[in-house]
């Protein structure tokens, strides 16, 4: 049911781990749902040098936190906020319905490291609401 | 690459001489049963063979036995049946919350079509208390289907308890003996079941095929009509060589009962001890010695469950788990729920089950595999580092 792209990225997770050094984070869902994916992200410069990912939930969620820390390393800051669940899915070769909420999953922990970071900064956040801080009855995964 | 098959409550592999006794009737003897010449009345000689064997195998006559198409079709025709005949006495059937599908969506169905439903909870042992499902009974109760032993933590239920309560209520008592068919000695007779569901596929018999007892005298309506098939109550041609495998299946499963459950339940007790002494922030799901021999159950904290199933076939273990991923529903397993664990550690379940060709000298990588994936799973789970961190 997943893609071989899928399977790569959760057998042979990139960018796991506890980032040491991170001056950024972010952590977005709830175990009730299943799945918590937590970003740590080293921004200099407003580049994000280097980004790595801790993730509780199923296959696609570990592949797309995965996937999504390759897709914004070395990125700019507003480069890495661009970023959309749809752009994870794709470089993944897609993912089953059942499974989409991952990858806007993926993307609301981007964003959340990076308001992190911009907070930090003294740059004030507006949208920090993420949908998948509540529930997986989410109608922007459908 | 190794293949450890651990999923026997799913499935089961077709045994070898059971498919032997199926061969002549999968081409050679293809005359319908229902026909006069000769020719079909040895399809037919087969099929009442084979009703002998089932009906000998839990103590009833063959008048009682009738074949189906699977378990579900089995669990089907006895509540809608039972509710269809019985409405004109009431509209009410009770049954517990951690039935099979089969059954649960049965009972939802029924329900919207007007029917009264009581869904009896579980002990968090996974265990119903008889004395529940006497409380939950009303004037108007027509029906209680209770199973004889949980798909997922192999709980075994009262039965016996709950068919002499049945019976001292007038009330028709169906279980669905999916999985304890072949795997635990039933007597339907001693423990008053007026209906019992078996599916051939989990005792090593072919899929496709099933059977439903119906104790005589009970009055039951038909789920399919059409021919005048299994003495007018279950319409259709008869599966004859998935027939003959079931009987086949069943009479060796129970034969081989004792020699078959000895084997497995050493495997599963080492397995479990194994992944006991190995792997920490564990719970065992289901009670510890009322319960299928061959079922273990555990919930892993920290980790989800499908990732594990998914790691676990890349080392050759077939599994499976009651996450809400696995299940491709928005909830973990209704099972798990019923026992009172909180949806996140529900998440992290870890299914084997064990069957007679499991083999004790794979008890060392079953354990080492498991201890190793759950821990590789947890160092990237948020959850173990700040509880690590907590702790």
């Amino acid at each position: 049911m997943y893609s071989a792209k899928v399977m790569d990225h959760f057998a042979n997770p990139r960018n796991v781990g506890v980032l040491a050094d991170a001056n950024a984070v972010g952590q977005v869902g709830n175990a009730k749902c299943g799945d918590i994916m937590k970003i740590y992200m080293k921004i200099e410069d407003n580049i994000i040098k280097d980004v790595s990912f801790m993730t509780f939930g199923c296959g696609a969620a570990i592949a797309t936190s995965s996937m999504a820390t390759e897709l914004v390393k070395g990125k700019t800051v507003e480069e890495a906020l661009t970023l959309t669940n749809k752009a994870v899915m794709d470089a993944l070769d897609g993912l089953p319905p059942v499974k989409v909420h991952c990858s806007l999953l993926a993307e609301e922990a981007i964003k959340a490291a990076i308001y992190d970071y911009k907070k930090s900064i003294g740059e004030q956040v507006t949208e920090d609401n993420f949908a998948c801080n509540t529930c997986c009855h989410n109608k922007k995964c459908e | 690459m190794k293949h450890i098959y651990l999923d026997n409550a799913a499935t089961t592999q077709l045994d070898q001489d059971v498919l032997e006794k199926m061969k002549p009737f999968i081409r050679d003897y293809y005359g319908n049963p229902s026909s006069i010449y000769s020719f079909g009345r040895e399809s037919l000689k087969a099929i009442e063979q084979a009703r002998e064997t089932v009906a000998s195998c839990f103590n009833c006559r063959s008048s009682e036995i009738y074949f189906t198409s699977c378990g579900t079709e089995s669990d089907n025709w006895a509540i809608k049946g039972i509710c269809s005949s019985h409405r004109a006495k009431g509209k009410h059937i009770i049954t517990t919350n951690i039935e099979h599908p089969a059954v649960l969506d049965t009972f939802r169905y029924m329900k919207k079509i007007g029917y009264d439903i009581t869904l009896v909870p579980v002990e968090k042992n996974g265990i119903v208390n008889a004395s529940d499902i006497e409380k939950a009974i009303r004037k108007d109760t027509i029906l209680i289907s209770v199973m004889f032993a949980n798909n997922e933590i192999g709980t075994i239920q009262p039965i016996a308890e709950i068919g002499a309560i049945a019976k001292k209520h007038n009330i028709v008592f169906h279980t669905d003996a999916v999985q304890a068919a072949g795997a635990i000695p039933i007597d339907v007779k001693a423990l008053n079941i007026d209906l019992m569901s078996v599916s051939a596929h989990k005792f090593h018999g072919p899929k496709g095929v099933g059977a439903l007892y119906i104790k005589r005298g009970i009055v039951i309506d038909n789920l399919l009509h059409g021919g005048g098939q299994e003495r007018t109550r279950r319409a259709a041609t008869e599966n004859v060589c998935g027939i003959v495998g079931l009987a086949e299946a069943l009479r060796l499963s129970v034969e081989n009962m004792e020699k078959n459950n000895a084997h497995i339940k050493a495997i599963r007790d080492a397995v479990k001890a194994g992944i006991e002494a190995k792997v920490p922030y564990i719970i065992y799901n289901g009670d510890e010695t009322n319960r299928l021999v061959n079922n273990i159950n555990f919930c892993f904290k920290f980790i989800e469950g499908e990732a594990l199933i998914l790691l676990l076939d890349m080392k050759g273990i077939c599994a499976s788990s009651g996450s809400a991923c696995a299940s491709k529903s928005l909830d973990p397993s209704h099972v798990l729920l019923a026992l009172g664990l909180p949806h996140e550690i529900a998440h992290g379940s870890l299914r084997l089950t064990f069957g007679k060709d499991s083999s004790m000298n794979d008890v060392d990588y079953i354990v080492n595999t498991v201890a190793q994936t759950v821990d590789r799973l947890r160092q990237m789970s948020p959850l173990y580092e700040s509880f690590i961190k907590e702790h």
